[in-house]
């Protein structure tokens, strides 16, 4: 029970700070998690405690485990080994039900809330007062939902308003208010700043704040440091879907945290390659978005691979829509090869020479219920059968070359793209856009949840690529891919450029310090 | 998936097989040749008509407007003949396909530019279009005395061992046929209904391809209009009402998805022909219209139930599949 010793090694570390009172019995304590999808490790032997009066801030990058986690928390999901003890009672959590009846719940990013319901109806589904004759108590709901608010200060809140009229820092609060009328005593706020406001955010702090002196564990799970360090008590720190370390927040300076959060074992060798870059292919300058990017510009030129990296949220993928012609811009120019283009759809850009492979491979990528030569020749329908008349001979010839390229493993291209694994789906997405014979190709993470064996195919297949000519942006989450693939780097931060880099001695807490806005 | 289309297809077709076997032990001559042409000629135009819709179902949208529609470009043809009788037949049908293609493109209008539900769409022509008939019609019939005799007889013209009619219907899946296979449309049509924003990214126009489905639906809803018309010799107000429910039954027992994305010509067709063989032999051996209606409803529901077992089974064997990768 490695799990276990590290609970115990904090706690004795608890012990030599000596103006605070001793630690007090964790309200819940996670110990030797794992979890495994098929194909992925999603949780190792990761431990986790939360104490009462106390926000733990849980921090990591993309595709650490921080959703399994919460996940696990919540009964949705259920750890493959490991054990969940609850005010020092070992227990299990087999379904959402059970984990709302220890009192844990869980405010998400997008408040997963009823929006035609009132307040008060949200507040109080599931469990609203009844009449004698089993009917909803009304004025009872509407009076206890009042007062749940009040004691939070969001006296302001209309109970009887509809919840869809609310902003979402409000949301937010009733989600609280449901979590103190069902007597929650563990709060998991997973990103929950992600879409407010400053001035909401503080709002935020001040309901944090209340939660801590009304004795509530909280589980505050965030990207931005300044808002950890400002609201959180303690932190620990996952990597790859391990625990790397916790502590408390003001023993440790930020500096050391980014460390843990990149430091790791090499165990993926990228391809060596000699990058002939030749001139700019595409240029984009100030380029701007009404809501989600402003002033983007810069330059890809032949032969480069270009990594943008930055938080979720930062505006990456946003920007690739914009020049892949799927969502209009309010300002800007983009060129390619010296010509301006303003691509108006997916279509002009891709007659253009620019194609977009999105990050959501299920729901934008592959189309599941076709075959794999029909997903193949997909976007090329346009060029291949410019008399609206199919060409199946072509369309095989076609997505056999391409497919073959990327060394497919499939039984045959009739074969429905469903049946394939992810790692194969994702060669098939990448063979459709390459079909087309593009100048840029887009990658939006391309490597998001697939099977190591598929990765290096994929950045193998990059390396080609730009060997014989093309060029690449790679919108990655991933700073190992970054660091291994990228010739140059962008770093986005809300909705803007923040630096770019040469990838020469780059350091991934470089990259890490100006995505977040750490000084360093 | 395509095995498995044609797993459903061949049940479908083993379905008609039985049924024709069943009900010839209580009428001996429905197993005829000649009945069984006269049956496929009775059906012909609801077979048109199914296709129509199919297309429209396979893009995740629905058409109800198709009888409304035929009953209104059936009035305007049927009044066009009996006021001009000097106007050839193959125009009349272009007159009739033109109509029925505007008030198509309406629809699709609406849905692509507006972005409407089709549903929503439909539901309102549906009635308009009804309406319509009643504004230009004034609420009157127009009478097999008023037709010309081309006008009713060019359906029933034999060629080559078929009335014309039977032929028309043959075209028309041919058409189909060519179109949902051989044809980028096609193609574009399956895609965006399996995957609406795999489509976008793909570079199809979405809403443009809706809009054109309408269209289709809509000229087939007036080809519809004439055929009906001078098949039956009556045109009003009344005609062809509540059978877009037979149209779209159709689709569901020719193993049209509702969700979209899967179904195929042969599947329409033989949903039509399913229903086709229901509405005309069970009279002959005389059980009752509402036992007519209750076979045809329960054949909606076994369809319906088939055909998600059938999508289960498959689930099942990705899962085996991948777990074997």
């Amino acid at each position: 029970m490695i799990g276990l010793d590290t609970t115990m090694d904090t706690t004795a570390h608890d012990g030599t700070i000596k103006e605070r009172p001793p630690t007090p019995t964790p309200r819940l304590t996670l110990s030797g998690i794992s979890k495994s999808f098929p194909g992925v490790r999603a949780l190792h032997n990761v431990s986790l405690s939360l104490y009462p009066g106390q926000v733990t801030a849980l921090i990591g990058e993309n595709g650490a485990g921080k959703s399994t986690l919460v996940k696990i928390m919540t009964g949705i999901y259920q750890p493959d080994c490991g054990e969940i003890g609850i005010d020092g009672q070992a227990t299990a959590l087999p379904s959402a039900h059970a984990a709302f009846g220890h009192g844990i719940t869980a405010i998400h990013q997008e408040t997963v809330l009823f929006d035609d319901l009132s307040v008060a109806e949200n507040i109080f589904l599931g469990h609203a007062p009844r009449t004698r004759f089993g009917t909803i108590d009304w004025r009872t709901m509407r009076n206890n939902a009042r007062e749940v608010l009040e004691t939070m200060r969001a006296g302001h809140i209309d109970a009887d308003a509809r919840l869809k009229d609310l902003g979402i820092a409000n949301k937010h609060l009733v989600a609280v208010a449901r979590a103190m009328s069902i007597d929650a005593r563990i709060v998991i706020m997973d990103e929950p700043t992600a879409a407010l406001s400053m001035k909401e955010i503080e709002e935020l702090f001040l309901l944090i704040e209340f939660l801590k002196s009304d004795g509530k564990a909280v589980l505050f799970i965030s990207h931005k440091f300044d808002e950890i360090y400002r609201i959180a008590d303690r932190y620990t720190v996952f990597r790859d879907g391990e625990m790397v370390g916790e502590g408390l927040l003001k023993d440790t300076g930020q500096n050391e945290i980014v460390r843990m959060m990149v430091g790791r074992n090499v165990d993926h060798i990228f391809p060596q390659r000699e990058p002939k870059i030749g001139a700019p292919v595409l240029s984009v300058s100030g380029l701007s978005h009404p809501t989600e990017f402003d002033d983007i510009g810069f330059e890809l030129r032949k032969g480069e691979i270009l990594g943008f990296y930055g938080l979720v949220g930062a505006g990456r993928s946003e920007v690739m829509q914009a020049i892949a012609g799927i969502t209009r811009t309010s300002r800007g120019a983009i060129s390619l090869d010296g010509k301006t283009i303003a691509p108006k759809s997916a279509a002009d850009s891709i007659e253009a020479g620019i194609v977009y492979v999105p990050e959501e491979r299920g729901k934008q990528g592959v189309v599941i219920g076709l075959p794999i030569f029909q997903n193949v020749s997909l976007p090329s329908l346009a060029r291949t059968s410019k008399s609206g008349m199919l060409k199946l001979a072509e369309e095989f010839s076609l997505a056999r070359s391409y497919t073959e390229r990327l060394d497919l493993r499939a039984s045959s291209l009739s074969q429905d793209v469903g049946t394939l694994s992810g790692g194969n789906q994702q060669k098939v997405v990448i063979a459709k856009w390459l079909a087309t014979t593009p100048k840029v190709i887009i990658l939006d993470e391309p490597t998001k949840g697939i099977d190591i064996g598929s990765k290096a195919a994929v950045h193998g297949f990059m390396a080609e690529l730009v060997a014989q000519g093309l060029s690449v942006i790679m919108v990655s989450s991933e700073l190992p891919e970054i660091l291994g693939m990228s010739d140059r780097v962008v770093v986005m931060r809300e909705g803007r450029i923040a630096a770019t880099y040469d990838n020469k001695g780059l350091d991934a807490e470089t990259l890490v310090r100006t995505a977040a806005g750490i000084a360093a | 998936m395509k095995n498995f289309l044609k797993y459903r297809e061949i049940w479908l077709l083993a379905g008609i097989v039985v049924l024709i076997g069943l009900i010839s032990t209580r009428f001996p001559g429905f197993a005829d040749p000649a009945n069984l042409r006269q049956v496929f000629n009775d059906t012909s135009i609801l077979m048109i008509l199914a296709l129509g819709q199919m297309v429209v179902i396979l893009t995740r949208s629905i058409d109800l407007s198709m009888a409304s529609n035929l009953c209104f470009t059936g009035m305007v043809v049927a009044m066009l003949n009996a006021a001009h009788p000097a106007i050839p037949i193959p125009v009349l049908i272009v007159i009739a396909l033109a109509v029925g293609l505007v008030l198509g493109a309406i629809n699709g209008f609406l849905v692509w530019r507006l972005n409407i539900p089709s549903i929503v769409v439909t539901l309102g022509t549906l009635t308009i279009y009804r309406g319509a008939t009643f504004v230009v019609s004034g609420g009157a019939w127009v009478n097999a005395d008023q037709m010309s005799p081309d006008f009713i007889n060019f359906q029933r013209a034999a060629f080559l061992g078929l009335p014309v009619l039977s032929w028309i219907a043959i075209i028309v899946i041919a058409l189909f046929f060519l179109v949902m296979t051989r044809t980028a449309l096609g193609r574009s049509i399956y895609a965006i209904g399996v995957n609406p924003t795999a489509s976008v990214y793909a570079g199809i126009d979405v809403g443009r391809t809706k809009f054109i489905v309408f269209c289709i639906s809509g000229m087939i809803g007036g080809l519809a209009g004439y055929l009906w018309i001078s098949r039956y010799v009556i045109a009003s107000v009344e005609v062809a009402n509540g059978y877009e429910l037979n149209i779209i039954a159709a689709c569901v027992i020719g193993g049209i998805s509702i969700a979209g994305g899967i179904g195929s010509v042969g599947g329409a067709v033989l949903g039509a022909l399913f229903l086709g063989i229901i509405s005309n032999a069970l009279p002959v051996i005389n059980i009752s219209p509402f036992w007519q209606m209750a076979i045809s409803g329960s054949a909606i529901i076994l369809a319906v139930v088939l055909n998600a077992r059938g999508e289960r089974r498959q689930g099942r064997i990705i899962l085996r599949k991948a777990e074997a990768a």
